[in-house]
């Protein structure tokens, strides 16, 4: 039994590299963005090869759970989906009650590592969006809609409580997109939309004096030069003084003379911007564009409700962070901790955006077999 | 599920799917188009502005962390202070090669474990550019050594501030507390603007529960800085707010009268002016140096400190809990005429032992036959049992747990302190949380005494007498009488206004437990304390014994009686009688009985409140028993051991507590 348990693993694990099940358009996609990461964390982190190595690291670490995801088929990922929810989630009121961590209890200290449960959503959610709407019949009535609307509110309000909103943000959105894939009817949507919309008031009150202030801050940066109004009077420097063309590779003054705070992590693309101009924003958009086109075309051509909506979402939700890091680098959203995909420094998110690429891997190699 | 899925449009939510995902991705490029219209808008329309910003971008703020505010007694006597030191700090990101960096470092400036450890410890939880202290409180010596071999250490540097000392050392350990460096669980909770450059926060006492008002606004400076990030000078400064300083109602001088009426025997006293709440005296012995704790302290200390069997970290007056013994009586006598259960004359027979209705199990007195037939004045006086577990029993335990829940006993006094036991006030509900059998009417009768399941905080019963001694109107006890801006001339009165109204509704009730009172003082077991001394003073007594008395430190104590290992010895008292100004409440944790050996030291703390709050001259001293002879003639407090059932009947186990003979 444990012999067959061994020849089987090795069998997979060898098949994973021999055989890789992947969709070549996205995989460059993703590379070339691994590479313009790596490329401007060398310039922000003024030339710090620990800081490339470390990400390079993380990459490559990725991009082996990549393969390995790619290689379990989208019925096994949906079997596991209830349990694989209820765990993070379980996780997550874990964190709430004994968690550890700088600025957030949103930590879980595993012994080796310390990792964020929130980040395990960013997969689990879209999953188990797709998981209960797989059976129903689409598009979803208010019934299908509420259940729902739980299912996301209790992982995402036990972020917000951590607090973190940005990645609570990053997780409605998850499963929001795989509602909205579903078909749900858009006047329900703009109902909803508009019933959000009408909760904002209520929302600012629970909000964290803290986040209130960035996002007052935001209005008048200069009202707090100690503290995130400078990160967006810099920021906004850096990008506006790199105008079409940039100053060049390794020229950013904003973030070597250390005017630009966090430049490695939150604020990379500010140095991006301030490097390339803008021909390199709108070259990078055009490639968020084009992986983000390519998860939905794989979506399309994906076997069964669950692996489309599951891979729609994961590619619609790439989008959310590219939005919410540009618009805060340019000053157009008030600073949360969200980082710009592939190119900011650190934390597990390298990791797990590449899990999800995983799961859209094998949604491909397991699409319609032909029309 | 089989049904649901025939009915599945399969082929039309494919097709539904396509129209959503195209929709989809034109939305999240019209979300890009605007995206890449706001990077338009500041690199094509406001580039040239933002060039011209980013070439004489050459501004850089630094913040400047506000001075602490100053704590000082009543008096203007300094408690807490800030001094100039310079501590070692260090940029993780600036370094590549730490464990080399430190070795290096450790040559130049000597570093020990401790600071290593504490630093490794910061460094985790800190963010790669913001500097992270290394060693505080540098020498010279140290600092021109680093002078020299700074150009082998960038991202390294030598940084000024204030440091908190605390003059008076052990005396406010327990009060003022002390401030520590700021760690990372500090970090989560704490406001990162307002803490920023800031090293130091609040950690005990004063020192945290007034964090917010003693920690001020920092400011901040710009500064003209070169290429390579050098000030070249202050262009703008932005000065910080300083915090509040502290006034407390505490004088220095009583403070330290008290502490040394303890003679270095663990105990703890608290003082109270009836009439605001003021605290006058707070004491915990034994106490420790405060000083040791601001810039770190070593692990040999801090292991010395906390395996110390005297506990002298612990704050006595506030967490130590202790069961109040006879000192509830005259509050227990209060209750009685308030909800007109007594009148002052009703009286009762004093055998020497009481029993039950119905229960073979007898309750003693300390005498073997009695005090005789006493009322309620001589109940007090002599400290009659039977009095107490009679009128206990008459009351109830519901409307008794009731009327002394009135004077905090059970919950939190509020004073301006964090961690305040709160003690445990015998009730149903309590016992019915914490054991499984129900109450008996021998828990009512022992808790007519103090016994049982009481515990009280010192600052509790202090609260307590000053309730009393004022007339029944309850003020919360506060520490803090005024604070002050620096740029306020005079220190702004903290209001406290009284908790509620009087607990007493006739004034004639209150004299006769003054009455009673005095007579603990004139004729009782406090017999003598009232020598030379200018005001009329009335008090009570009250022993109790040790919950646990098996193990612990005392017992292998040599100089200890086997008596005063065993019992707590309690005194509270008020003066002057006619228009009372200070309650005192003080506990002797190995005292033999609580007349003769917590009383002087409540008459010490009266003393020097006589000198240094009324300018009177010093009271002549008087001649007391010495510690440990026998009570004298003076009635005995409760509980001989020898003889009392009820110190016996304390229930470490619930089981036998029913007060009935099997």
């Amino acid at each position: 039994m444990i012999e067959t348990m061994h020849v089987r693993l090795s069998r997979f694990l060898r098949r994973t590299l021999t055989r890789p099940r992947i969709d070549l358009p996205l995989a460059l996609g993703l590379f070339a963005l691994a590479t313009v990461g790596l490329i401007t964390l060398y310039s922000a982190g003024d030339e710090n090869m620990a800081l490339v190595g470390g990400q390079a690291g993380r990459f490559v670490l990725g991009a082996a759970l990549l393969l390995l995801i790619s290689r379990i088929p989208p019925s096994v990922l949906r079997n596991w989906t209830p349990w694989l929810y209820a765990g993070s989630t379980a996780l997550l009121v874990v964190v709430a009650v004994l968690g550890e961590g700088r600025g957030a209890d949103r930590w879980l200290n595993l012994g080796v590592m310390r990792f964020q449960p929130s980040e395990l959503l960013k997969l689990t959610m879209p999953m188990m969006v797709a998981w209960y709407l797989h059976p129903r019949q689409l598009p979803p009535k208010w019934k299908d809609i509420a259940v729902v609307g739980v299912l996301i509110a209790i992982p995402a309000a036990l972020i917000a409580k951590q607090p973190d909103l940005g990645t609570a943000l990053l997780v409605s959105a998850a499963g929001a997109f795989a509602l909205f894939l579903s078909g749900m009817a858009w006047w329900r949507i703009g109902l909803l939309v508009g019933a959000v919309g009408g909760m904002i008031p209520v929302g600012w009150h629970f909000l964290h004096q803290y986040q209130r202030d960035r996002v007052l801050t935001l209005l008048n940066p200069e009202s707090d030069p100690l503290g995130n109004g400078w990160h967006i009077i810099q920021s906004q420097i850096a990008v506006g003084s790199g105008g079409v063309f940039g100053k060049g590779w390794q020229h950013s003054t904003q973030s070597r003379l250390d005017f630009l705070p966090e430049h490695t992590t939150d604020f990379i693309f500010a140095v991006f911007s301030e490097e390339f101009g803008l021909i390199g924003v709108i070259g990078i958009m055009l490639l968020y564009a084009f992986i983000i086109g390519r998860c939905l075309w794989i979506a399309m051509e994906a076997r069964d409700t669950y692996s489309r909506l599951l891979a729609g979402a994961i590619g619609m939700s790439f989008f959310v962070y590219v939005f919410v890091n540009g618009g805060m680098v340019a000053g157009m959203l008030p600073v949360v901790g969200v980082p710009m995909p592939m190119i900011s420094y650190g934390g597990t998110s390298a990791v797990s955006l590449l899990v999800g690429f995983g799961v859209l891997m094998s949604i491909h190699a397991n699409r319609k077999t032909h029309e | 599920m089989r049904i649901r899925r025939s009915i599945k449009d399969t082929r039309g939510e494919g097709a539904l799917f396509r129209r959503r995902a195209l929709a989809g991705f034109v939305l999240i490029l019209l979300g890009l188009c605007v995206l890449v219209s706001r990077f338009h808008f500041l690199q094509v329309t406001r580039h040239d502005e933002f060039a011209i910003r980013s070439t004489n971008n050459s501004v850089k703020p630094r913040v400047i962390p506000p001075a602490r505010g100053l704590i000082y007694d009543r008096n203007g006597v300094l408690l807490a202070d800030n001094v100039p030191a310079f501590r070692l700090e260090v940029i993780p990101d600036k370094i590549s090669d730490m464990p080399a960096l430190l070795a290096e470092l450790g040559k130049v400036v000597p570093l020990g474990q401790d600071d290593l450890d504490a630093f490794r410890k910061q460094l985790k939880q800190s963010r790669r550019f913001d500097s992270v202290p290394l060693k505080m409180r540098l020498t010279e010596d140290e600092i021109d050594r680093f002078a020299v071999n700074r150009w082998r250490f960038p991202g390294v540097d030598v940084v000024p501030y204030l440091t908190r000392r605390y003059p008076l050392g052990a005396l406010f350990a327990h009060v003022v507390g002390y401030v520590s460096r700021i760690d990372a669980d500090d970090l989560d909770r704490l406001d990162p603007i307002r803490y920023k450059g800031t090293s130091h926060v609040g950690r005990t006492g004063l020192e945290r529960s007034y964090e917010d008002m003693l920690h001020g606004t920092p400011g901040y400076e710009l500064d003209e800085v070169n290429a390579d990030g050098r000030i070249q000078q202050v262009l703008e400064t932005h000065p910080p707010i300083p915090g509040r300083n502290l006034y407390l109602s505490i004088d220095a001088r009583i403070q330290k009268a008290a502490e040394a009426a303890f003679d270095g025997r663990p105990g703890a006293a608290v003082a109270i002016d009836p009439r605001n709440g003021q605290v006058l005296a707070m004491v915990s012995v034994p106490a420790f140096d405060p000083n040791l704790f601001v810039n770190g302290i070593s692990q040999a200390d801090y292991s010395a400190l906390t395996n110390d069997p005297a506990k002298p970290l612990v704050n006595r007056a506030l967490k130590g809990v202790y069961p109040p013994g006879s000192t509830v009586k005259p509050l227990l006598a209060l209750g009685g005429l308030e909800d007109g259960v007594r009148k002052p004359g009703d009286t009762v027979l004093s055998t020497g032992q009481f029993c039950l209705p119905g229960h073979a199990r007898c309750y003693r007195d300390d005498e073997r036959y009695g005090n005789g037939t006493v009322n309620m004045v001589r109940a007090i006086e002599l400290s009659t049992n039977t009095y107490f577990y009679k009128l206990a029993l008459d009351l109830g335990i519901d409307r008794l747990s009731e009327w002394m829940s009135r004077f905090s006993f059970g919950g939190k006094t509020g004073i301006d302190l964090v961690g305040e036991s709160e003690g445990i006030l015998p009730s149903r509900e309590w016992k019915a949380a914490h054991y499984k059998v129900p109450w008996f009417p021998g828990d009512t009768v022992i808790s007519g005494i103090g016994q049982g399941f009481w515990a009280v905080t010192p600052l509790q019963l202090g609260h307590a007498v000053a309730t009393l001694a004022g007339h029944g109107v309850p003020y919360q006890p506060r520490l803090v009488m005024a604070t002050k801006a620096v740029t306020e001339a005079q220190p702004q009165p903290l209001a406290n206004p009284a908790a509620g109204p009087s607990l007493i509704s006739k004034d004639s009730n209150w004299d006769v437990i003054n009455e009673g009172m005095r007579a603990v003082i004139t004729g009782g077991t406090g017999k003598g304390l009232n020598n030379g001394f200018p005001y009329l003073i009335a008090g009570k007594s009250g022993t109790a014994e040790r919950f646990s008395r098996t193990t612990e430190a005392y017992n292998t104590n040599k100089n200890s009686a086997y008596l005063a290992a065993r019992h707590r010895a309690w005194f509270e008292a008020y003066t002057p009688t006619d228009d009372p100004q200070i309650a005192a409440a003080v506990v002797l944790e190995s005292g033999a009985w609580g007349a003769q050996d917590a009383g002087p030291i409540v008459r010490k703390i009266f003393d020097a409140w006589v000198v240094y709050a009324k300018g009177g001259p010093p009271p002549v001293d008087v001649p007391l028993p010495k510690p440990g002879a026998p009570p004298g003639n003076a009635a005995p407090d409760q509980a001989a051991p020898a003889q009392s059932v009820p110190a016996e009947d304390v229930p470490a186990d619930a089981s036998s507590s029913d007060g009935a003979t099997p």
